[in-house]
């Protein structure tokens, strides 16, 4: 075996290597294969399945939480639809009865107007009539006047 | 010869002194395999308890074994790459187990206590026949990963920015194992004597920060140690383009 005898021993020393240092190699090699079936092998497939169940349950609440927020900005958008919806149909509504008392008010307006006229046009005929009565009444008085007149010459 | 009788003796310290086991002709340091053997004995129990009742709602030891796991998986994903780094990530784990468990058995555990017949009972990892066994399974590792990677565009590597880098990228390849092995080395062997030191000078109180400290090296360490290897089979996958 080699030994190096630093210190003069003619056996044993810091440095006496021997067969010591293969058995030793030996047996760390053994203790390798045993920790790995004991303890690497075990403990890892305990670790890496509870990371795996972790990260998938972090990915699964991820993709839940992306369609929450996508579900989300859908409500968004119809809520804004909607609204704007409903101001187009009340602005709608507006406008139409606007139109329809626009319309109404014309239509009143027309009505009175058109009975105006036709008071006026009354009133008119009526007055030339009676002015017609009247002058013809003053022509009978006249000619009566006239022919009393000429009777009693 | 006066500098191994004075670590030798001084403070009654024993230091390069082994208990051997001769099988055959081959000869053994025993307190080495002795203190791993308990260590990772305890290790396996540990473990064993902790994965006894898998759940998916981790309690008790689970949890501390899963923020391991977990601690060696990020050590093993930042410096291999998230391509491979499954592989090896046993290898790196057990590396760093194996390193902070024998640097903290080595460092907790009042082995003193225990009396061998020569030599003394000590964190593994302070015989440099441990650490050069972990460095060198290293350096075969990263071989071995590149190659059954890349097949021979493994080699593109040691000419990659240009070919001058060629005998500095062969010289790396002995002196990360050498690193490796001797910075364990030292460091775990460099606490220990320093505590055994202060303990047989000054018994009471002043050992314990120097202790402490050594609780604090022994994990940087392991954690080093780790992330190296880690490094070097990175380095030896990553792709050049």
């Amino acid at each position: 075996m080699l030994a190096f005898n630093f210190f003069g021993a003619t056996e044993g020393g810091l440095f006496d290597i021997n067969a010591t240092l293969p058995l030793m190699a030996i047996q760390v090699v053994a203790l390798t294969y045993i920790l790995n079936s004991l303890f690497f092998k075990p403990v890892g497939n305990v670790v890496e399945k509870r990371e795996k169940f972790v990260s998938n349950n972090i990915i699964e609440a991820k993709n839940k939480l992306s369609e929450v927020k996508k579900l989300e900005a859908d409500l968004l958008t119809q809520l804004q639809s909607a609204r704007t919806e409903a101001q187009r149909i009340v602005s709608e509504a507006e406008d139409e009865s606007d139109k329809l008392y626009k319309e109404a008010l014309e239509l009143a307006n027309n009505e009175a107007n058109a009975s105006k006229e036709k008071a006026r046009l009354e009133i008119e005929s009526q007055t030339s009539a009676a002015r017609d009565q009247l002058s013809k009444q003053a022509d009978d008085l006249s000619e009566l006047i006239v022919s009393r007149l000429i009777l009693k010459k | 010869m006066f500098f191994n009788s004075l670590l030798t003796n001084f403070a009654a310290l024993e230091v390069g002194q082994h208990l051997y086991w001769q099988i055959g002709n081959i000869r053994l340091h025993g307190q080495v395999f002795l203190t791993s053997w308990i260590l990772l004995g305890a290790l396996l129990v540990f473990i064993s308890l902790g994965t006894k009742k898998m759940e998916n709602d981790p309690k008790g030891l689970q949890n501390l074994l899963e923020f391991l796991w977990d601690y060696i998986r990020d050590l093993a994903r930042t410096q291999i790459g998230e391509k491979v780094y499954r592989d090896w990530m046993p290898f790196i784990g057990t590396l760093f187990l194996f390193v902070f468990v024998s640097n903290w058995g080595g460092a907790l555990i009042p082995w003193r206590l225990i009396k061998l017949p020569s030599g003394e009972l000590g964190a593994p990892t302070a015989d440099i026949n441990t650490t050069i066994a972990l460095a060198l399974l290293v350096s075969l590792s990263y071989f071995y990963a590149g190659l059954s990677n890349k097949g021979w565009r493994y080699f593109e590597y040691y000419v990659h920015p240009t070919p001058i880098m060629l005998p500095f990228k062969i010289l790396e390849d002995f002196t990360k194992p050498l690193s490796l092995s001797f910075r364990l080395f030292g460091n775990i062997l460099a606490d220990e004597l320093v505590v055994g030191v202060l303990v047989f000078l000054v018994p009471l109180i002043l050992p314990i920060p120097v202790m402490f400290l050594g609780l604090f090296t022994s994990a940087i360490q392991a954690l080093i140690f780790a992330t190296l290897a880690a490094y070097y089979i990175g380095e030896a996958v990553e792709e050049h383009h």
